[in-house]
């Protein structure tokens, strides 16, 4: 299976753990990723917040390159891409019109055939039963506490994926590997996403509840498939436990380190020795 | 003098009918930052009800929002009350009038798309580097100056520090993209489809 590759820019970034691990993890299950050419920036927060009509453009220029080449699956492992890529398809599905007039303002011919998929839609499509086949260390010793946070559900209306206040698409895919995924909380709560240079007392104060939470209700580890949430959670944690005089020590994976390792493959193919928080 | 924005504007920009709203509280029940607003999302919203665009767009609360769309997710009448919050935002720094104690947020996400207008994609370091400049010159304040400063060589050491980031090939057209979306901006608000495909009229 060859898929679309939108990585965005912090899995290039100082998230490209993030990026190495999909890619491995991906590689291991026989996917496929063609990296779309010379993609821009979706515009994230920033565009929605200080310019309507570019927070539809600057995703709309992405869509209209994969569909050039023929890209009818586009993979964006982030989700503030994913939304904000999907928000532009909704708005170019809505109107002929609209369509001539993004076309016109991106350069390209855009329609809304591109279908855009998280990290845990390719990880359905490989399908539960291939990934089992593949499995050659079950995850017995991890208790995660699977994190959705916000824009992996929300607003459900544009995402149309799993259960916008009580999701379980990760637990299926973990549990199935052997591993024990908790019952918590706050697994759609915010973790205060792109505020972390602008607002830092405010990422402190969500993550700390988060983190807090999750180990109450015996988790050993956190699962997370956004950069941003990654962020928050594990390069923040020490400046958490600072603040709050605390020590929560999880170790915050991605989805797909967590299902790498089950498929064999080592922390470093993975990124894992990148992360903030390790084992002790 | 710019033009009087009413209630009709806020519904265009975030294609919404905030008139919908009963104020039964829901969204501010479940918004994260509730407790540290001065206007809870639903004063906000009745404020909109009522007309009352300048107090709302003064309120510190708009940037207090960390776009989670929770409320807009909850809300039992359909109000995309996370949008209302998108329009304000976009109104109050085309007229100038954002909350002064939050001005960190808006220079931050100022200095975000000034970045990707430059190189196409996020240069993370150009960013932190303009932020922290623009942020100092506004605030005159040392320590949140210095904060991250010890992050650097933390994320060198894992291979997650860029001082040279990545630009896109084509930056003709990401310049072109920036300036047809200009008139765009709110000063004059103008109907654009909204995200979940449907026309507000």
């Amino acid at each position: 299976m060859d898929i679309g590759y939108y990585p965005g820019c912090a899995l290039h970034g100082s998230s490209n753990d993030y990026g190495s691990s999909v890619r491995a993890c991906l590689a291991a299950l026989g996917v496929g990723l063609r990296e779309l050419d010379d993609w821009i920036c979706c515009g994230a927060t920033a565009a929605h917040s200080l310019n309507h009509m570019l927070a539809l453009a600057l995703p709309a220029r992405n869509l209209a390159i994969a569909q050039r080449d023929g890209l009818g699956e586009l993979l964006a492992p982030c989700p503030m891409c994913s939304m904000e890529l999907l928000k532009a398809r909704a708005a170019l599905a809505s109107s002929a019109e609209y369509r001539k007039k993004v076309s016109e303002i991106v350069d390209l011919d855009v329609q809304a055939t591109t279908e855009v998929l998280n990290l845990i839609q390719v990880l359905q499509r490989v399908g539960l039963e291939k990934i089992k086949e593949k499995m050659v260390r079950p995850l017995t010793e991890f208790r995660p506490a699977c994190y959705y946070g916000c824009l992996l559900t929300r607003p459900p209306k544009t995402l149309e994926f799993d259960d916008c206040e009580q999701p379980t698409s990760m637990e299926s895919i973990l549990r199935e590997l052997g591993a024990e995924p908790v019952e918590w909380n706050l697994k759609t709560e915010c973790c205060g996403a792109g505020m972390t240079m602008a607002d830092e007392d405010t990422v402190l104060e969500l993550s700390h509840k988060i983190l807090g939470n999750a180990g109450e209700h015996g988790a050993n580890c956190m699962v997370v498939a956004c950069p941003m949430c990654h962020v928050n959670l594990d390069m923040k944690q020490p400046d958490v436990d600072r603040r709050y005089g605390c020590r929560h020590e999880l170790v915050v994976y991605y989805l797909s380190d967590l299902v790498g390792l089950a498929l064999g493959l080592d922390e470093s193919t993975l990124g894992i020795d990148r992360h903030f928080v390790t084992k002790h | 003098m710019p033009t009087r924005i009413d209630t009709v504007d806020i519904d265009r920009l975030a294609h919404t009918s905030v008139g919908d709203c009963y104020q039964c509280g829901k969204c501010s029940a479940g918004c994260p930052m509730a407790e540290h607003m001065d206007l809870l999302p639903n004063q906000l919203i009745r404020l909109v009800q009522l007309g009352r665009i300048d107090r709302a767009m003064r309120s510190q609360s708009i940037w207090k929002c960390v776009s989670c769309m929770t409320c807009s997710t909850r809300c039992p009448k359909s109000v995309d009350c996370a949008a209302v919050m998108d329009a304000l935002r976009q109104l109050a720094v085309a007229r100038g009038v954002a909350a002064e104690d939050r001005i960190r947020t808006v220079l931050f996400q100022r200095a975000f798309l000034d970045n990707i207008r430059r190189n196409g994609r996020l240069c993370e370091v150009e960013l932190i580097g303009v932020f922290k400049t623009k942020a100092f010159l506004a605030d005159r304040n040392i320590p949140l100056l210095m904060k991250d400063a010890l992050l650097a060589p933390q994320l060198m050491k894992r291979k997650k520090f860029h001082l040279r980031g990545e630009r896109v090939q084509d930056r003709g057209i990401v310049e072109r993209i920036f300036q047809k979306c200009e008139p765009a901006m709110a000063a004059s608000p103008s109907a654009v489809p909204s995200a979940n495909g449907s026309h507000h009229t």
